[in-house]
């Protein structure tokens, strides 16, 4: 296919010449979709942790619910948000609509069950050492929840790093509440779309190439941050 | 637990607390003064809308925010109040909109054409056909595959019109010769060209377009294909929210002399993608309510 050679060539052409468009597209994307994890984080760390946890009753149905949401379909989870943020919706006063906050919550309610899920699983394991030794010292569930998610952290970033994954590359449901608006609400996976269907697949090709780049460049960091910090810890 | 965790508690919910409110921030670019048009993926396709649009915001300070998404679509977005002004390329549709009370009143703005194009080999034969209907009737009895928008847009509603037509009901054979992409013109065409299949588009895409492969237009020139964009200010009785000023600042401007100048001076490889045919009405002034 010769739109292979094509797109590396613009890949790197659109890099180094530090293409405006490009780097607007990118630093939302990026903007976006750190804010959406961020969210989910808060979110989804201390319920993870409190099912992992917790000693209560549906515990079990709990973490099948998590677990499953895993796969929310972005499409319609747009859609929900389309409707609940549309002027015609119960939050149209917010005017989120068409704006990057309405696909910051949309990646977030997307990742928030992962980060969640995954955060219960390396919890649970961790809980199983833990568990008579805080019992034995009296500590409440509070305080419980704050220990394994702190003894945990350099895992939970590894799964908040899984959660980025899927915001940054998520297309369906940005493109409905956003709308894919240049200068705006344009990030990296809507760009592609729009270039594809402009049959313009190098570029589309070109434009991936970067994403995937991107998205290399943040677990890299996310890695030596980690790397640093445990080194210091154990110093 | 490390000491220092309330500091870095601290530190955290004051990193966060500044990341969320500069994220939920809406970019400053263009100040508030906005609108956003409910348009086709055909004007955004074609580069239309990325040559016209920063004129316009040049002049009046407006910027536009274009959502492209099918006709259907866009009618629909503007009936729940997500946008100021519609542009779009479904008559019937659109003078259906004004009637319901959701859209003030409508203008023509400009036109072109919708084309059959498909494989050089042609297995229909129906290079250099006139009538759209009739080169329809072949493909269908040849079997030949033609690739359908399948959703509510424009383009369908028009192919639609040509299958009524011809008497044949293509969606009896969907699946087998004709296939439903239930994609935007682009993506069709890109399917299309991936399976050889014949398609309706309108010309403004098909230039601009860059798979084209070894696809070529085989039928234009039918007065049937004939493709008309209106442009619709939202009704502000329904939805309040309505810019209305700088909505019909944009009607008057697209459908003024500048605007059409502009539209007629859009051209891509040489080519000429749309022509300008506003009868020169207005939109009104911004204090006056005109119902149409």
């Amino acid at each position: 296919m010769q739109d292979f050679g094509a797109a590396f060539g613009l890949a790197f052409h659109l890099i180094t010449s530090g293409d405006s468009a490009l780097t607007e597209i990118v630093l939302l994307s990026l903007r976006v979709s750190l804010t959406a994890v961020l969210l989910a984080c808060v979110v989804g760390l201390p319920v993870g942790a409190a099912v992992a946890v917790g000693r209560f009753r549906g515990r079990g149905l709990a973490t099948v619910i998590l677990n499953s949401m895993m796969g929310l379909p972005p499409v319609v989870i747009g859609l929900l948000l389309y409707l609940t943020f549309s002027n015609a919706g119960p939050l149209g006063a917010l005017e989120l609509l068409y704006t990057p906050g309405a696909m910051i919550v949309a990646q977030a309610v997307l990742v928030a069950p992962i980060v969640a899920a995954l955060a219960r699983q390396v919890i649970d394991d961790l809980h199983r050492e833990y568990d008579e030794q805080l019992r034995s010292l009296g500590v409440g569930p509070w305080r419980t929840i704050a220990t394994v998610l702190w003894d945990a952290r350099y895992s939970l970033l590894t799964v908040s790093l899984a959660g980025f994954g899927r915001a940054i590359a998520e297309v369906g449901a940005v493109i409905i509440v956003g709308g894919n608006i240049n200068h705006v609400t344009r990030v990296m996976t809507t760009a592609i779309a729009l270039e594809t269907s402009k049959g313009d697949l190098a570029l589309a090709l070109a434009l991936g190439m970067i994403l995937i780049s991107i998205a290399v460049a943040v677990n890299a960091g996310v890695m030596a941050l980690k790397a640093t910090a445990s080194r210091s810890a154990y110093a | 637990m490390s000491p220092n965790k309330s500091k870095i508690n601290a530190l955290a919910i004051g990193l966060f607390a500044a990341a969320l409110s500069l994220s939920f921030s809406t970019p400053s670019r263009a100040g508030d003064k906005f609108i956003v048009v409910q348009s086709t993926t055909s004007t955004q396709n074609s580069g239309l809308l990325d040559y016209m649009l920063p004129k316009f915001t040049k002049k009046t300070g407006i910027q536009v925010r274009v959502v492209a998404v099918g006709t259907g679509q866009a009618l629909k977005n503007a009936r729940n109040g997500d946008g100021d002004v519609v542009l779009v390329h479904a008559k019937p549709a659109e003078l259906k909109f004004v009637r319901e009370g959701w859209g003030v009143k409508r203008y023509d703005v400009m036109y072109n054409d919708f084309i059959i194009v498909g494989p050089s080999k042609d297995p229909a034969h129906i290079a250099g056909m006139k009538n759209a209907p009739a080169a329809l009737t072949k493909i269908a009895q040849a079997k030949a595959p033609f690739a359908s928008r399948g959703d509510n847009s424009g383009t369908y509603k028009k192919e639609m019109a040509l299958w009524k037509d011809t008497k044949i009901n293509p969606k009896a054979h969907s699946g087998r010769w004709y296939r439903e992409t239930g994609s935007g013109m682009g993506a069709t065409l890109n399917a299309a060209v991936g399976m050889g299949a014949y398609t309706l588009t309108d010309r403004g895409t098909w230039i601009s377009f860059k798979n084209k492969d070894h696809f070529k237009i085989l039928v234009q020139g039918d007065p049937n294909l004939f493709n008309q964009y209106g442009v619709i200010l939202v009704n502000p009785a329904k939805h309040p929210n309505v810019k209305v000023k700088w909505g019909r600042e944009f009607i008057n401007w697209i459908t003024g002399p500048e605007g059409q100048a502009v539209i007629a001076s859009y051209r891509l490889h040489g080519k000429q993608l749309f022509h300008p045919n506003a009868h020169r009405a207005h939109a009104g002034s911004s204090k006056k309510q005109q119902h149409g």
